[in-house]
């Protein structure tokens, strides 16, 4: 926990300036190994220790924490994990960052990803970028689109905490492939100022830690209404660190579709262990899972194929030199700069969107999403959380996703696009191991019930 | 649903992508076999449902109408190489 060591570094038993150059150099370490970081940013780390060290306050005081590239940090070159955006360096910072920063928190650098986000193994980097590796086996994917968060948050071997972004599960699934706690919040309970839209009516940023009560001191941290951000929700943040203490017994369901065909045996067996020990009765979300993937992917291609228009080569990032018509040099940079899955995700979305195939795709996708949202509501009249595997499978190894078409791709978030659809709060509990690699326990409650996900990973982890 | 070639670069035109033909070959079954299962959402009954743009509904979410402090011209220009008299500097319009 991090707790105790951000107790020392406040009464000045440790140094942080000497713990943030020891930082520093570990983290190189690790990133010449396993790549999870696009960037680590020394000068900006050490600027916030020598000025912690004079005045060492805050709830996060001297703490070392990554974020997710696509989470903009002013003056820190930001890619969001794209080559088209390489020698970006924001005028500004996210507002999770400012109230990182308040707290006392030290940025050490922005964590790989999938360019945009767009993946579940981030095998999907920049050209020019390298894939992060799992830590517990270097052969395997960290998954994605977070991977480079949820890599260093478990290869870590300092106190260390990162944040996270998701569009359709990229909080949680690498979470489950590296075997950390992965937190994705109600839509609107963190501000997306600062953060690169990939699909904007879906993504959430959120924190991922090796304990559960990590995650909810950083969670309080970050969450709360911004007026900046239109989508912001103006509602109370609970306290959530004396709130994840609760003993108050919750009514867990176990979603039958997800235990069953298309998912490992050994998971599904080690997802209803646990599932018994909760007394979780079987429950049913046939919609979600049958037409869950499609739903989403009609989604969120079609926001982030309009989301990334702006990317073309005039204000920021890459530039060509000036030549033929508007189109012309458009066409140009993009074609350049983005990656192929890039181009495959903003293909599918602007078709979803064109005339003649609107109301067939874009629109149909929106009203499936009201059915699936009121299928997990008419749950949650009954139960507290709903529980399934986060991923069918455990981390892959890179041979295996060279096999998998963009379908089957797509597919492998069969578990997580539910909640994100939603906009309902999930967090991924580390479960066991299979062949020596992580199994995750996703867990998912109703909007604004965060504290829940918090209670019953807590009350896993001890017992 | 089969979407052909032509339809391929019409789709890229409209998203200012230009393909190379290996990336015609690659896209092309894979575009058709994921919008042949992405056309499943037919069976789907959605008579009489109201589309759902945001998980969480939203009123009215405006901001003052205020003046605020951001980025300056200035700043804001240092970002690019294409600039001529404070101005962004574009391709020729016609």
């Amino acid at each position: 926990m991090i707790s105790e060591f951000i107790k020392k570094i406040q009464s000045g038993e440790i140094d942080v300036v000497e713990h943030t150059n020891k930082v520093l150099e570990q983290t190189h370490n690790l990133n010449n190994e396993f790549h999870h970081l696009n960037i680590i940013s020394e000068e900006l780390a050490l600027s916030q220790a020598h000025k912690l060290k004079k005045a060492p306050k805050g709830r996060l005081a001297g703490l070392p924490i990554s974020v997710k590239d696509s989470i903009i940090v002013k003056d820190v070159e930001s890619r969001g994990g794209s080559k088209i955006l390489s020698g970006y360096k924001p005028l500004f910072n996210a507002t999770v960052i400012n109230k990182l920063q308040a707290e006392g928190a030290i940025i050490i650098g922005k964590n790989a990803q999938d360019a945009f986000g767009f993946g579940s193994f981030s095998t999907n980097v920049g050209l020019d970028l390298q894939t992060p590796l799992n830590p517990n086996d270097k052969t395997r994917a960290c998954g994605g689109s977070s991977g480079g968060s949820a890599g260093l948050t478990k290869a870590a071997t300092f106190p260390h905490t990162s944040l996270g972004e998701s569009t359709g599960g990229s909080i949680v699934a690498p979470a489950s492939f590296c075997g950390v706690y992965g937190l994705c919040p109600t839509y609107g309970r963190i501000s997306r100022n600062g953060l690169m839209a990939y699909g904007n009516s879906l993504d959430k940023i959120g924190p991922m830690a090796t304990s559960p009560e990590d995650l909810a001191l950083i969670l309080e941290i970050i969450s709360g209404h911004d007026k900046l951000e239109s989508t912001s929700l103006n509602n109370p943040v609970p306290d959530f660190t004396k709130e994840i203490t609760n003993t108050t017994k919750l009514k867990v369901g176990i979603i039958s579709e997800t235990v069953g065909e298309g998912t490992d045996p050994a998971i599904a067996d080690n997802i209803q262990a646990i599932a018994s020990k909760l007394n979780a009765t079987k429950v049913s979300l046939p919609t979600t899972h049958k037409y869950g993937v499609p739903t989403y992917m009609l989604l969120a291609t079609s926001e982030a194929s309009t989301n990334l228009a702006k990317y073309c080569g005039m204000r920021y990032g890459q530039h060509e030199k000036l030549e033929g018509s508007f189109n012309d040099y458009f066409t140009k940079v993009r074609s350049k700069y983005f990656n192929e899955e890039t181009k495959r995700r903003i293909i599918i979305g602007t078709f979803a969107r064109m005339a003649g195939f609107r109301d067939a795709f874009y629109l149909k996708a929106t009203k499936v999403r009201t059915k699936i949202i009121e299928e997990y509501k008419k749950l949650y009249k009954t139960y507290d959380i709903l529980i399934s595997p986060t991923m069918p499978i455990v981390a892959p190894t890179f041979k295996e996703i060279e096999q998998l078409t963009p379908l089957q791709n797509y597919m492998m978030d069969i578990m997580t696009v539910g909640p994100n659809l939603a906009g309902l709060p999930h967090i991924n509990i580390p479960s066991g191991t299979h062949n020596n690699m992580p199994i995750g326990l996703l867990a998912t409650s109703n909007h604004l019930e965060e504290s829940k996900l918090l209670q019953l990973a807590h009350q896993l982890k001890n017992g | 649903m089969n979407v052909d070639e032509d339809l391929l670069r019409n789709v890229a035109k409209l998203a200012r992508l230009k393909l190379t033909k290996e990336e015609t070959i690659t896209f092309l079954p894979q575009l058709n076999e994921v919008l042949d299962v992405f056309s499943k959402l037919e069976e789907v009954n959605t008579d009489n449902t109201k589309s759902s743009f945001q998980p969480v509904p939203l009123k009215n979410a405006l901001r003052e109408d205020k003046p605020t402090v951001c980025n300056t011209q200035e700043e804001v220009l240092k970002l690019t190489d294409h600039k001529k008299d404070g101005y962004f500097k574009g391709p020729k319009a016609v």
